[in-house]
């Protein structure tokens, strides 16, 4: 029990220090990106939330940005992109194409970049105000600090799956 | 403004020129399939036409351009000449800098027999071109060196921009692990384990 308690309240202290300083990597296709410049230069300032640093290679970054519109030919690399990416790891997808395909709805337009990689926040809008990239970002931390993005909730359930295992084959 | 090219054109070339039209100063002239390649050599080397600049290649699908609406009636849609020799009209559209005048060459081909001469040996400009155009509507270029996909992936079936191609359909390369896809169906279900807590 006592140790049980000391464990959760380390994973408080780490989602605490993970929601602060978020890496982003910006995977920008399309005319949102225009955007996400806005809301990581001065006027904006993405960095206030502790969101500072854009890393240019996937395994530097644990929140991926996928800012507009994602193809079916650009679905493999996507995937890359993010299974390079260390865990834990977030997505947020900003604008409505990366979110639904937006108002491509054809052969070409993947209908979500959900598709292929778990979203964990949707932006709206095309493309966003800088604003709602601010709301989104705060609602990310504050799903890091309850633990309940894609990758910690995965994590917990495989941790979660290997006690079963354990108990079943009678270790504990 | 180069009606001049359309006459020069039927004069030389009579029976290959099965109809000319002018409209807004768009001049066209719809040539036999078969003498494509050599009008096309004439137009680029004979030092009256000098077109020496190829502007674009697309080609236009006529099916279903007469259907009836939602009210029954049939809707005529004026496509110009010939309206039931072929499915697609390619359209090569050259320009001279030299004597400033254009004119766009257009070819009928069926939708059984989707062939027209390539032009990419005369302006290699229109290589690529002629790849986008085989890419969205399987017009088969003949004499091309290098004919395949441009924009879509190779496992890519069937020509997107050909009219009856599904809107809903995709065809995707890579899919969720969790997400149901209906292999027959043409569009995705979006049912998904969702973000359920231990």
């Amino acid at each position: 029990m006592g140790l049980e308690l000391v464990t959760t309240k380390l994973e408080d202290a780490a989602n605490w220090g993970r929601k602060f300083s978020l890496f982003t990597y910006p995977f920008v296709t399309a005319c949102c990106g225009m955007e996400f410049m806005s809301v990581a230069a001065p006027k904006y300032d993405l960095a206030r939330f502790g969101a500072e640093f854009p890393r240019f290679s996937p395994r530097q970054a644990d929140l991926l940005m996928i800012v507009g519109t994602i193809t079916e030919k650009q679905g493999p690399a996507l995937k890359r992109v993010y299974d390079q990416m260390a865990e834990p790891k977030w997505v947020i997808a900003f604008g409505v194409c990366a979110s639904t395909g937006g108002f491509y709805q054809n052969y070409h337009a993947m209908p979500g970049a959900d598709q292929v990689i778990p979203v964990d926040v949707y932006i709206p809008g095309c493309p966003p105000r800088p604003e709602q990239v601010l709301d989104a970002l705060i609602l990310l931390q504050k799903r890091i600090q309850d633990g309940r993005g894609h990758s910690q909730l995965r994590h917990k359930r495989e941790q979660a799956a290997l006690a079963r295992e354990r108990v079943a084959s009678g270790e504990d | 403004m180069a009606q001049k090219i359309l006459d020069a054109l039927t004069k030389k070339f009579a029976a290959a020129i099965e109809q000319t039209t002018s409209d807004h100063g768009d001049e066209v002239a719809y040539v036999a399939r078969e003498q494509l390649h050599e009008i096309a050599t004439w137009l680029k080397t004979d030092p009256e036409m000098a077109f020496d600049s190829p502007v674009f290649v697309t080609a236009i699908d006529l099916l279903d351009l007469r259907r009836p609406d939602e009210h029954g009636r049939v809707v005529e849609i004026d496509v110009g000449v010939h309206p039931n020799l072929g499915r697609f009209e390619v359209c090569f559209q050259l320009r001279s800098q030299t004597h400033k005048h254009r004119i766009r060459l257009k070819v009928r081909v069926t939708e059984a027999d989707p062939r027209c001469a390539s032009l990419a040996s005369l302006w290699p400009a229109f290589d690529w071109q002629e790849r986008e155009t085989f890419d969205m509507y399987g017009i088969r270029f003949d004499g091309h060196p290098d004919l395949r996909r441009i924009y879509l992936y190779e496992e890519f079936v069937g020509y997107p921009l050909r009219r009856d191609y599904p809107k809903e359909k995709r065809q995707p390369l890579v899919r969720r692990d969790d997400l149901l896809i209906a292999p027959d169906s043409l569009t995705i279900k979006t049912e998904r384990e969702g973000d359920r807590d231990v």
